[in-house]
């Protein structure tokens, strides 16, 4: 099949970019959108010109690297990660815009790669659980409802491509932080930061210039987890609940693009 | 936003059922709206009641005016200004109701008439139709003129769109949206309230241009 392609390409974060045009011949329907993109790159990269930059790692849809917007829809239009999209969800002929994820707080690096950075400084506000290390303990030494593991398992699929936030028409982080939230609250390890949690990933994601929930649900129906919208009402239970008991010692958030590095890795 | 806005809608309600009680005559709807200043005396000084749900219904619209705004700035900001993607082909959005892309200028639509009918209905600066002393008359004669009637259905229709999406968002962003079943639920009582808030305060105002109630 034959495809017509609108890109974005973009030189670096300071440039101006634009949408270029290119024509993708005889490419198969059983190709992913990458081995597409990936055909292009060759024959771009032979005639001697700059190929289109764009992320990708394991092309299984776990890793949550890949990420475009294609035909205004994050991920395109099948309801997963970029690389499991495949060229028979398009018609022969069809003409096919690739942009990056748009928000401000994902500065675009090249063309189609943005910094999602953010999104790692919101976990180290609170996305993790205090433990002892050493030997591991038993594993029926702290038994958790069926149904709270079941929850909490859903949530911890995210795998923070930041879909959501290039749907969302606030440029709101709010389904990836409440995922977060819900993994770690509905389980008895979580439960010691689950309010100092909620607070310091909440201020940080207002601090790296995510815009605010207003319950629309684009997030959820770009999701390639599928992460459920309840998670952003579990998220908001915490906060209120931490908001009315809280007190001076909750976490402040960490000042914008300083991703704090342990000094020992 | 979600305080503030259910407290609105509280006092839509209330409203509502007020207006309701023209169909009851001139004698119950003026004797009611006189009753509302007498509301909580002798304990309340005379139209105290009154004032106390006029601060509150003040504070609510500033509050839900400054929030608004602040989501709209946060928003416009980290889309990255106005245009977003360069891609028209899903200018719908994938799933999203209409009435939360109304939810902004709505609002704005909203504030306009708000003020538009305190100057004709409450402080009477303005009286299409004729002045008149009680409210009955007032509200008869205002809504005997078919321009008057088509700019509340206007404003009332735009309060419909914009209390669908806001009873459902505010009480999810209370966290009452626990489930898909609850999320059903509360969608549901969204369409119900936006439902009832329109055609409540539509049937008086028709009612009069028909002829049904003079």
């Amino acid at each position: 099949m034959n495809v017509t392609l609108r890109v974005w390409r973009q030189a670096n974060g300071r440039a101006k970019g634009k949408m270029a045009i290119y024509r993708v011949n005889d490419i198969s329907e059983d190709m992913s959108f990458l081995e597409m993109l990936d055909v292009l790159n060759e024959r771009l990269t032979l005639q001697g010109d700059d190929p289109i930059a764009f992320d990708s790692d394991c092309r299984e849809g776990i890793c949550g690297m890949c990420g475009l917007v294609i035909n205004g829809v994050a991920h395109g239009p099948q309801q997963t990660t970029t690389c499991q999209l495949h060229m028979r969800s398009f018609s022969d002929g069809d003409v096919i815009d690739v942009e990056p994820w748009r928000a401000d707080p994902f500065p675009v690096i090249k063309d189609l790669v943005v910094d999602r950075s953010a999104f790692d400084r919101i976990i180290q506000a609170g996305g993790y659980i205090s433990a002892p290390t050493g030997t591991a303990p038993d594993a029926h030494a702290t038994p958790v409802p069926k149904r709270d593991a079941d929850r909490a398992f859903d949530a911890a699929t995210c795998i923070s491509c930041g879909a959501c936030v290039a749907a969302c028409p606030n440029g709101s982080a709010m389904l990836f932080t409440a995922a977060k939230i819900t993994h770690l609250g509905l389980l008895p390890q979580g439960q010691p930061e689950r309010y100092s949690r909620v607070v310091g990933m909440v201020a940080q994601h207002d601090a790296e210039g995510f815009g605010g929930c207003t319950n629309i649900g684009e997030c959820t129906a770009v999701c390639p987890k599928a992460i459920p919208f309840e998670t952003i009402s579990r998220l908001n239970r915490d906060l209120i609940s931490a908001l009315t008991h809280g007190g001076s010692h909750w976490p402040r958030a960490a000042p914008k693009g300083e991703t704090e590095v342990d000094e020992e890795d | 936003m979600a305080v503030t806005g259910l407290i609105l809608i509280g006092y839509l309600l209330a409203h509502m059922y007020g207006n309701l009680k023209i169909f009851a005559g001139a004698e119950a709807f003026n004797e009611y709206a006189h009753h509302l200043r007498a509301l909580g005396e002798p304990l309340l000084p005379h139209t105290g009641a009154l004032w106390i749900i006029r601060v509150v219904l003040l504070i609510s619209v500033l509050g839900h005016m400054y929030a608004a705004f602040n989501l709209w700035s946060r928003a416009h900001k980290a889309r990255g200004g106005t245009r977003r993607y360069y891609s028209h082909k899903s200018r719908t959005g994938v799933q999203r109701t209409y009435a939360s892309f109304t939810l902004r200028w709505g609002g704005v639509v909203i504030l306009l008439f708000v003020i538009y009918h305190l100057l004709h209905l409450t402080w009477n600066i303005i009286h299409p139709g004729g002045a008149a002393a009680e409210p009955y008359d007032r509200v008869v004669n205002g809504f005997q003129i078919w321009s008057v009637v088509l700019a509340y259905t206007i404003a009332m229709i735009a309060v419909g769109f914009h209390v669908r999406h806001g009873t459902w968002s505010a009480l999810t962003t209370l966290g009452a949206n626990t489930s898909s079943l609850a999320r059903r639920r509360l969608n549901v009582l969204a369409y119900a309230v936006a439902g009832l808030v329109t055609v409540g305060f539509l049937l008086p105002p028709f009612a009069i241009l028909f002829g049904f109630v003079s």
